[in-house]
């Protein structure tokens, strides 16, 4: 329900299309990789959420046909991406517009709870756990990719770039975080 | 003299992010039952506090370390060692709400400065020089009861700095007395550092109508295109007989921003912004936002639009009892 001024980017139809049809299981892995390397680089974060360390997570991007479930699993995360509904602990659902702007620090986790375009079932303490440890985090995907890319980094942060001035979405931590 | 801004920080990165956007002072907590906004995934351990203190220290900004909570019997030593832990680490302040646990600050830790949190809801100037007097408290966060008016016959019957919130959730006009929590929970700010404590609330989205549990009650239902609510039973919506409304108050946020001026005519010495919960995008934005009206009132220029609406519970704005105009 945001408001016009403030509308949050679309998902770009072409990302939604390919996940219709790519195996999900290689993407799994290498999702359950990424958030390794990111446990290794930020171990506060796994600190943070504490007796939820090993909760399940169903993170939802609504304008995805897949949801993500995630366990932190004390700091050996598993990732599995699914098409079908999936049942977890707590689940956070929301365009991926939102999931990748709270992830990067960009917006206010409360302020999207307000506007509805967040919603959060089942565990809720659980829930809140994941985002004030994400926050806190001061996480940027594209840092963590550009990192394991080796020798590819740099043609790699440009290709980010240019999709986050192409699709709006927040690939990358802004420096000023923007109002939502 | 710029009016001072206090700031919130629920972790060490929105403690950053307020001390980089301009904030003059940011207060915090240690992460248990002594600080009022004990929720998951938030607050400080005492590396954390102290690495935080240090980095504002080293950026020209004090931090106050909010032990606000009321010590439960027979646990006193958590309350005492976060007093000691707090002063260990730097803190330039403590906020406090507990008389006993007031008296003894005051007693063994002589050097540390000593605020009044708005728990201790005191809101004429006889108690707070009672307080002053009794405690040494320098300054008191004032309970969101008080008109601007009222504010100003404060200050002048006391030494006692003055701290009012400026922006953010506001509570039923009883601070640290509200019980509505315990009712449904069991758990309350006062004792246990939380209102609608996260692991009592539950809420069910089906074809965009939301609704809200606290304890196993429904206290609100929303429908696909109206703003949610906190799941605080002070916010809550009830029927009684035909009629369905918010018996307590409206899911609205404080804004005190254009009573800026009148504030610092009625003497107060510090903004206070509402909101350890919330992430250090909402920090950074509020801040600078506030930073940018106190340093445009103190160069004597109008103050600049505001752009926190979208922030707001409800998305939607009040200036609270500053004004009252109560229905």
């Amino acid at each position: 329900m945001s408001e016009p001024q403030n509308q949050l980017p679309h998902c770009p139809v072409a990302l939604a299309a390919a996940l219709r049809v790519l195996p999900l299981a290689p993407l799994s892995l290498s999702l359950t990789v990424f958030s390794r390397k990111i446990a290794k680089n930020n171990p506060g974060l796994f600190q943070r959420l504490g007796e939820y360390d090993r909760t399940d997570f169903v993170l939802d991007p609504v304008d995805l046909p897949i949801v993500m479930c995630l366990n932190p699993n004390r700091g050996q995360p598993k990732v599995k991406l699914t098409r079908r509904s999936a049942l977890g602990t707590a689940r956070i659902s929301g365009p991926l517009a939102a999931l990748l702007g709270l992830v990067h620090g960009a917006f206010d986790g409360d302020a999207l709870f307000f506007s509805r375009d967040l919603v959060i079932e089942g565990d809720t303490g659980a829930a809140l756990a994941l985002r004030n440890a994400i926050d806190d985090a001061e996480l940027d995907l594209a840092q963590e990719a550009g990192v394991l890319s080796g020798p590819f980094a740099r043609p790699l942060h440009q290709l980010i770039a240019l999709a986050e001035r192409r699709t709006g979405l927040c690939l990358t931590r802004p420096e000023d975080a923007t109002i939502w | 003299m710029v009016m001072e801004i206090v700031c919130p920080a629920g972790t060490p990165a929105a403690l950053r992010a307020a001390v980089k956007a301009g904030a003059h002072t940011v207060y915090c907590g240690f992460n248990d039952e002594t600080n009022a906004r004990n929720f998951p995934g938030l607050n400080f351990d005492r590396a954390e506090m102290r690495d935080g203190i240090t980095f504002a220290h080293q950026h020209g900004a004090k931090v106050l370390v909010a032990i606000n909570t009321f010590p439960r019997a027979g646990d006193e030593a958590i309350w005492h060692r976060a007093v000691h832990d707090a002063e260990a680490c730097g803190a330039d302040a403590v906020i406090l709400a507990d008389p006993g646990l007031l008296d003894y600050t005051a007693r063994n830790h002589t050097g540390l400065r000593r605020h009044l949190s708005v728990q201790a809801a005191a809101a004429n100037a006889d108690i707070i020089n009672f307080y002053a007097e009794n405690f040494g408290v320098k300054r008191v966060v004032l309970p969101r009861v008080l008109s601007v008016p009222e504010i100003a016959a404060i200050n002048s019957e006391t030494e006692v700095e003055t701290e009012v919130f400026v922006f953010g959730g506001l509570c039923v006009m009883a601070e640290g007395r509200c019980s509505l929590s315990s009712y449904a929970t069991g758990l309350s700010p006062n004792m246990n550092g939380v209102c609608s404590p996260a692991s009592h609330v539950d809420y069910r989205q089906d074809a965009g109508v939301l609704d809200a549990r606290l304890g196993g009650y429904l206290i609100h239902r929303v429908n696909k295109d109206e703003p949610a609510p906190y799941p605080t039973l002070c916010k809550g919506c009830f029927s009684v007989g035909d009629k369905t409304g918010h018996l307590f108050e409206d899911p609205v946020s404080l804004n005190a921003e254009k009573l800026i001026p009148q504030l610092q005519k009625a003497g107060v010495t510090a903004l206070k912004i509402e909101g350890r919960q919330r992430s250090k995008s909402y920090v950074a934005q509020v801040v600078r936002n506030f930073r940018a009206a106190v340093d445009a009132l103190d160069a004597g220029r109008p103050l600049p639009e505001g752009m926190l609406a979208r922030l707001s519970e409800g998305q939607a704005m009040t200036t609270g009892a500053y004004k009252k105009t109560w229905r």
